[in-house]
Formats: structure tokens, sequence, C-alpha cells
């Protein structure tokens, strides 16, 4: 009976598994090959030799990656480069949204929030760029400042440890207004009636803003921190790559980055095949762990 | 508006302080964010030895345009340019294509096998390849080097497909979908028909994150092309204001010190010419900005 009914289903829509085939092909070849080709970890595969092929090696690489000397370093600067932007980078749009709200007149609160998406446009290249030249020891900005409270002039991207603020407060710089859209929709949705209620019992706007206006925006914060925990080890590249320089490499030497440096500047695909699937792997078990810990806390699961 | 003259007869000094507190911030947080930007805008226009010795705060100061002349002479940004406009017409619409071949027949409650095919995709999000396997997997497509390596292997976005799947879900009504059927059209039919034409807002906003990505690109182009005269806008911008960054820079260290020069003369005027394009694009389809982003937090 079921077997029939899913033969008629099948018989009168054939025709949108039709329109589906070419995206699932495309995800099959450009997302579940990639995958299989993961295999490349397990065995030594050399440049010049067919697609996926080569002898098994085990665990050989990936034991080497964590035996080596770099391997910790490494993983501390993925880390706290990731943790520092999500524990800054985070909040900071919650909190720009609630202050939006909180700005009577309209046409000021549309101004500042218009204002703020613009940088959302700019290129990694242009960001890095920007950074370098308000960096810079004579014309920069920074060091205006900080000349101005009586510090030395100094090359902020030549020095290791303002690499992560540097990193971390352009990101927050760039991307607030971008994320806290999703905030404002939330926040403009809830129910005048709650707030007019909370006037006749004589709350400040404060308290409105702690005992309404947080909680009733609390499942998109719960959702949204869920996914950025799972992309924990998936901080951008693009940026990390063009701040790079030989002498900040202590701190800004990141997984990924190190992936294409031995990957495909070396060519030691199996190493740093292995790389990334255990950068990978970490991420995947994070976003397990921060979905089943959401679910027990809060009842909000992505699954 | 009742409510709110009412606020306004009752408004204590609490509150008064409050709105002041606020007000600041927000003038504040606006500064923060336009100051570098006009900053670059003002000494794009600026004398480069005044904006050298950090003589310009605000305002441009010996006013040329100069740097602006000298981009536009800059054989390498035209080719640029025009490479970045290639790459972001064709893959922006090879995205959006394949985006909705997908979102719409998994928006679909009658497609067989729904459910299975969207873990298979959701999944994605969450684990991949990497970069090595799928570098390997271009190469030996033989897409490396062509305009394809580009446009090709980021063709969909699994998180913009879910937010353009949400929007035909909560946005086009069962019952059209039911009528049309009754009427003998196909699925096919009713995609072109019903679908699209219903789905203006969030065609626009795909267009915008897919648009803007491809405009400020510069990681698959690092990777897959060789040819200097494949190079998109972000590689030439790259080469011209980082140079001597990053290592890998300079393949012929010849004109190294004429590079540095000029870098040094047009590090502005080429922000500013690169980035105008894709902030251009932010006023055409804003009106649907917020709905587009909304969708995609409800999808979570």
């Amino acid at each position: 009976m079921k077997k029939n009914a899913l033969l008629k289903k099948l018989q009168k829509n054939y025709d949108l598994l039709l329109i589906f085939a070419l995206p699932l092909a495309w995800y099959i070849i450009f997302m579940y090959v990639p995958m299989y080709g993961l295999q490349i970890a397990f065995k030594d595969y050399t440049p010049g030799m067919s697609i996926w092929a080569g002898d098994w090696v085990g665990f050989k690489y990936l034991n080497q990656f964590f035996d080596s000397y770099y391997f910790k370093d490494l993983l501390l600067n993925t880390i706290l480069l990731s943790l520092g932007t999500i524990l800054i980078g985070f909040p900071i749009p919650i909190i720009f949204a609630l202050l939006l709200n909180e700005i009577r007149n309209k046409k000021f609160q549309k101004l500042i929030q218009n204002v703020t998406y613009i940088p959302y446009f700019l290129s990694a290249v242009v960001i890095v760029s920007m950074l370098s030249i308000f960096s810079d020891p004579q014309s920069g900005i920074f060091n205006m400042i900080r000349q101005f409270f009586g510090l030395e002039a100094i090359d902020l991207l030549s020095k290791p440890e303002y690499f992560r603020s540097l990193y971390i407060f352009s990101d927050v710089w760039q991307f607030m207004g971008f994320n806290a859209v999703i905030y404002i929709a939330a926040l403009s949705a809830i129910d005048p009636s709650l707030y007019e209620a909370a006037d006749i019992d004589g709350a400040t706007r404060l308290q409105k803003i702690i005992h309404i206006s947080l909680p009733e925006i609390k499942s998109t914060i719960l959702i949204l921190f869920i996914l950025r925990i799972g992309s924990t080890m998936t901080i951008g590249f693009e940026k990390v790559y063009l701040m790079q320089n030989p002498v900040n490499l202590e701190t800004s030497e990141i997984i990924s980055t190190f992936i294409y440096k031995y990957g495909l500047i070396k060519g030691q695909y199996s190493y740093s095949a292995a790389m990334g699937l255990f950068n990978n792997a970490i991420n995947f078990v994070l976003l397990v762990v921060a979905n089943t810990l959401s679910k027990k806390l809060t009842k909000h699961s992505l699954w | 508006m009742k409510v709110k003259n009412n606020n306004k007869i009752k408004l204590s000094f609490e509150d008064k302080i409050f709105n002041i507190v606020i007000n600041i911030l927000g003038v504040a947080l606006m500064v923060i964010v336009l100051y570098p930007l006009i900053f670059v805008v003002s000494a794009s226009f600026s004398d480069p030895d005044l904006v050298q010795k950090g003589e310009v705060f605000l305002l441009p100061k010996g006013i040329t345009t100069r740097a602006y002349e000298l981009v536009f002479e800059n054989k390498d940004i035209w080719i640029g340019y025009k490479n970045t406009i290639i790459y972001t017409v064709l893959g922006t619409f090879i995205n959006i294509t394949l985006t909705i071949l997908a979102a719409y027949p998994l928006s679909r409650k009658n497609m067989p096998f729904r459910k299975v095919f969207t873990l298979i995709i959701i999944f994605t999000m969450y684990f991949n390849g990497g970069l090595v396997p799928t570098y390997l997997l271009v190469k030996n497509l033989h897409l490396d080097n062509t305009i394809w390596a580009i446009v090709i292997p980021g063709a969909i976005t699994t998180y913009n497909l879910l937010v353009a799947k949400t929007f035909f879900e909560n946005s086009i009504p069962e019952e059209m979908y039911e009528s049309a059927m009754l009427d003998g059209c196909s699925n096919f039919r009713m995609m072109i028909n019903i679908t699209i034409p219903l789905s203006g807002a969030i065609i626009a906003v795909l267009v915008l994150y897919y648009g803007v990505a491809h405009w400020n690109s510069y990681y698959s182009a690092m990777i897959y092309l060789r040819d200097p005269d494949l190079n998109p806008l972000q590689i030439v911008l790259r080469d011209i204001l980082l140079v001597g960054n990053t290592e890998q820079m300079g393949s012929n260290s010849v004109g190294m010190e004429d590079k540095v020069k000029m870098a040094e003369a047009i590090k502005y005027s080429v922000i500013v010419v690169s980035s105008v394009p894709v902030l251009l694009l932010y006023p055409i389809v804003q009106k649907y900005f917020t709905k587009g982003v909304m969708i995609g937090a409800v999808k979570g």
C-alpha cells in the first residue's frame, strides 16, 4: 500500500525530480566527491598520481600532525582567534540592536542602521588595506591615538600581540550593522502591548530591555549562537591570510592558512588533507555539543 | 500615536537621561563606522605627500585627482575590472539558477524523498571535504585556470538555498499549486509561472548575497588561476595594496620599487574605485534586504 502511494507520487511528480537533478549532481560532484576524497588523508598520495590513489598508511599523517612541534600553537591560535571573535563579535550586534530599538526618532534610527551596513560590502582586501593604512607609524590614526596617550608609534600589523585585537575589532566594525539586522527585525516583531503593560507597572526603560526585549528575542539569539559555535573552526581564511606577514605569524598562523601553505604551495596533499579532516571533525563535534546543550537547557535545537 | 504622546508628557528625569545617553551612543557608533570611510575618500583626493605626513585628518588637503588618473591609466586594473564583472554576472546567474532549481522542488510538499534530499544538503553545511580534496577535484576536471573554476565549485551556498526554500514555503500558498494542478499545469510550469514571479524579494536578496561575494572574492582566483589575464579585481588590488606584506606576492622583483611608489600614490583611490560599484548595489536592493535577512533568521 505504502509502496503504491510512493509510486503514484513518483509518477505524478517526476518532473520535480528532474528539476532537482542538476543541483543534486552539483552537490554530489562538488560536495560529496571531495568528502570521499578525504581518504587521501589516510593514503600516501603524491602529485601526479591518478585521483584518490596511493597506498593506505592509516593514521600516519594525522599522527604526524599531532606530533609536530607546531600542532599546539596552530590549534591554540585557531581557537583563541575564533573564541575571541565569538565572545566579542557575537554580543555586540545584539547590544547594538537593543540600542537602536531604544532610539525614538525613527529617521535617526534608520540613518544609523543604513550607515552601519556599509562596511559589510567591503572586501577582505580593502579591509586589510585599511588596517595597514591606519597602522602606519607615521600617518595612521591608530598611532595618532597612541601618541595622544603618550605611547610610542608602532606598526600594529607587525606586532604579534596586536594581531588578534586587530582581526576581531575590524570584524566587529565590518559586520556589526549587518549582523544586527536579524535582531532588529526580531525586536520590531515584539507585541507592543507588552511594553504598554510594563509602562503601567512603572517599569524603567532599562527594566523593559532586560525583562521584555531580551527574553522576547532569546530564541533568535540561541539559534544564531549554536550556528556560530558550529563554525568555530572555519574563521575566515581570506582576512587572516591577508593580515599575515613574516613577523606576526607567531599568533596569526591558523590551521586553515597552514593547510593552504602545506597543501597547495608545498604540494603535501595527504598531510594537509589530514589536517583539514581534523579541523572539520572538531567543528562537527562542537556543533553537536552546542546543539545538545541548547536542547537540554532551552529546548531550542537545529534538528 | 496616542501612546507616544502620553510618554512625552510623562517623560521622567530618568527617561530623559536615558534618551540622551542612547542618542550619544548612536552618534558615537556612527562616527566610528563612518570615519575610516570618509578618511579614505578624503585621502584619495589629497596630495599624497600630505597624507604621508599625517596631515590629512578628515577633509582633503591639496586637492588633486591625480591618483584617479593613475588608477585609470593602470592596465591591470582595467583587466581586473573586466574579469570581475564577467565573474560576478555569470557567477551570480549560475548561483541564482541552481539555487532556485534546488530550493523550489525541496519547498514542495509532494516532492519525492524530500526529507532525504534536504538532509543530504544540510549535512554539507557542517562537514565537507575541505581545501585539498576540492582543489584536486577541480584540477582533475581540468577546470583550473579557467573561468569555470571561479563560478562552478561555489555555485550553491547551502545557507542561501535554505533561505530561498523557506521563502517559497512560507510565501506561496499551497492552494495556488493545487488549483494549478487541477488545471493540468506541470510542476515545472508552476515554478516558471507562479513561484518565480512571486519571489522578487528573495531573488533580490540572493543577487545581493551572491553578487557581493563574487565581487569581493580573491580566494578561488588565488587557488585556481595562474594566467594573469584572468585575474579578478581583488587579486589586482591585493598586489597593488599589500605589496611586500605577504611573501607570495611579486613573482618578479623587477620594478618592485616602482610598484611600491605607485602603490603609495594610488592606495586610496584604488579602494574607492573598487568599492563603489558594489556599494551602488545596496540602495537598489535595500528594500528587500531586511526581509531577506529575516527569513534567514526564521530558518536559523
